[in-house]
């Protein structure tokens, strides 16, 4: 079986994030980057079948500018085989990242493809659900276990009642909750020897095609800020303090 | 033109976020219609047409719909498609998991969780986990959008007299199947949806002390939440968790305990009317949005706020 990762690179999800000043977005200039959190669960878990014996080949794709080689080779030094840029100076809109994905995956042929059910800077949680529809491959999004046995897929998704169980078939695209996994450490020695890894690189405008944003970002502004409140002594204060001050219970 | 609502139910009833999102579709047209795929759903539907904003119910009753997966509903809502300007679905799990495979089919870009209804094309979102708010504007030929429920209110469900539409099934070839949903049976009210929320973070330590946090919330008609630490330890299902990957919360009133206040956990609760936090360390970031913050050992503090709220019901009957 062949494993195929999408890996997003955003802004580390530690750092406090800065609204540029002319409002035309986030500013992502000299700030640390990372991968996407989901996106290394789906790689944990690349990582994993590999070690299990299910996959003889996992390999990981990332669409960005030559920065973008960052978190590919982190994704190599977990243990990805060898790694895919996709090199666009445009932050894409989810449909055009799956499909440009769809192009990648119809010359690789994988039969499973992971990624984070999320960015975390866009928090669009689209990109995994258009690539199977575009595939038309069965699709299990915010995943927190996976099985595989036989050509068999069991899934377990994270939906806002609980848990849902389902059975699907390979191949199939499947989108990782937090939970699926502990991503681990990448080691010195691993993180050395991921630089001789092979990483691909292709320009987007060689794929043919429309990669545009239908979506105009007219500004980004920061949140409404909340007041600082007060701090109360002891419980009996903060008793009264919601009853006829603030008058919710 | 007409607006599109697919609704989230349960076969049985609306799920509220439904109705919150009749409340956004009401901002776009007088023309909404309301679009329910599931499995023996005639009384569903029936009572779907008293919803004052709708003047058409759409449904499609099959017992493939019956535990809807996505690949095999999506493809009825891209059919009716072109009759609509915009097509809107809750953000939940649900609406998650099936607006963007239209958006496949349709060719368009979803703009997801919107908190605000601008103008016919213009939209408001957060981003980076609510740190930043993103105003948009589409020329698509339709809008695709998912609508963060908190940010809409509830829409009537009487006074309406809708009229009702049957469509037919169209069966897709599909490898998924349902096995089972664990679902974790409570008398609570609805996390997404209730007055007051209770949640517990890894203070709580365990899964049994979270007890203490279902007493407070039974005192108080509240939902119980969590952080992700306190599922990740398994004090709690995974239904539980506000925040970024979680649940979006605006209660009334949101009582943190034992939450230190992750940004990921805040960008769920932030917008909570009143914020109480209860935690030991003074320099938790939760005290920063919260309107009262009381810093005490929450195992003392939660049996003693039940103990003032009997005093204050007893004083009050």
């Amino acid at each position: 079986m062949k494993v195929l990762v999408a890996v997003k690179r955003v802004v580390d999800y530690k750092v406090q994030i800065r609204v540029k000043s002319d409002n035309s977005g986030v500013e992502t200039q000299n700030v640390k980057m990372s991968v996407n959190p989901p996106d290394e669960n789906a790689i944990e878990e690349a990582v994993k079948l590999k070690e299990q014996g299910l996959a003889d080949e996992i390999i990981s794709v990332s669409i960005g500018d030559d920065k973008s080689q960052d978190v590919l080779r982190t994704s190599m030094a977990m243990g990805i085989d060898r790694s895919i840029l996709v090199k666009s100076q445009n932050t894409l809109e989810p449909l055009a990242v799956a499909k440009t994905l769809k192009i990648i995956i119809d010359k690789e042929k994988p039969d499973l493809v992971l990624m984070g059910k999320q960015a975390i800077d866009d928090d669009s949680n689209q990109t995994g659900q258009i690539l199977s529809a575009l595939l038309n491959w069965p699709q299990g999004c915010f995943i927190s276990n996976l099985k595989i046995e036989n050509n068999k897929v069991f899934i377990s998704r994270e939906i806002d009642e609980g848990i849902e169980n389902l059975e699907t078939s390979l191949p199939a695209v499947l989108t990782c909750d937090l939970r699926l996994n502990t991503p681990r450490f990448a080691s010195l020695p691993n993180i050395m020897k991921a630089k001789k890894k092979p990483l691909e690189t292709i320009d987007i405008d060689t794929l043919g095609i429309d990669t545009s944003s239908k979506i105009k970002t007219l500004k980004v502004i920061e949140p409404p800020k909340r007041k600082a409140g007060i701090m109360v002594n002891d419980v009996k204060e903060l008793v009264q303090k919601l009853k006829y001050e603030a008058k919710v219970i | 033109m007409s607006v599109l609502v697919v609704a989230e139910h349960d076969n049985k009833n609306l799920k509220s976020s439904t109705l919150n999102t009749i409340s956004a579709a009401e901002k776009l047209s007088e023309d909404i219609h309301l679009l329910i795929l599931g499995n023996k759903i005639e009384d569903l539907a029936k009572s779907s047409k008293s919803i004052q904003l709708v003047k058409k119910v759409i449904i499609c009753d099959h017992e493939k719909l019956e535990n809807q997966i996505p690949e095999l509903s999506s493809p009825i809502i891209s059919n009716l498609a072109e009759n609509y300007s915009h097509i809107l679905a809750p953000s939940s799990t649900f609406g998650k998991n099936l607006l963007p495979r239209v958006s496949a089919q349709l060719d368009v870009t979803q703009i997801s969780d919107i908190i605000s209804i601008e103008s016919q094309d213009t939209f408001i979102r957060p981003i980076y986990a609510g740190n930043a708010i993103s105003y948009v504007q589409t020329d698509q030929k339709i809008n695709l959008m998912t609508v963060r429920p908190t940010s809409f209110e509830k829409c009537e469900e009487t006074g309406g007299d809708a009229t009702l539409e049957n469509i037919t099934f169209i069966d897709s070839e599909v490898k998924t199947t349902f096995v089972s949903r664990e679902v974790s049976k409570s008398d609570r009210p609805e996390l997404g949806n209730a007055r007051v929320v209770v949640s517990g973070g890894r203070g709580l330590e365990n899964s049994d002390n979270f007890k203490l946090l279902y007493d407070l919330a039974d005192k108080l008609n509240a939902a119980v939440g969590a952080s992700r630490a306190a599922v990740d330890s398994g004090y709690i299902g995974n239904e539980y968790q506000v925040g970024q990957t979680g649940k979006m919360v605006a209660p009334e009133l949101y009582i943190a305990v034992g939450i230190s206040g992750a940004i990921q956990h805040l960008a769920g609760m932030k917008e909570s009317k009143v914020i109480v936090a209860i935690n030991k360390d003074l320099e938790a970031p939760i005290f920063n949005i919260a309107d009262y913050g009381l810093s005490s050992d929450l195992f003392q503090a939660i049996p003693e706020i039940i103990k003032e709220l009997d005093l204050l019901n007893q004083i009050e009957s």
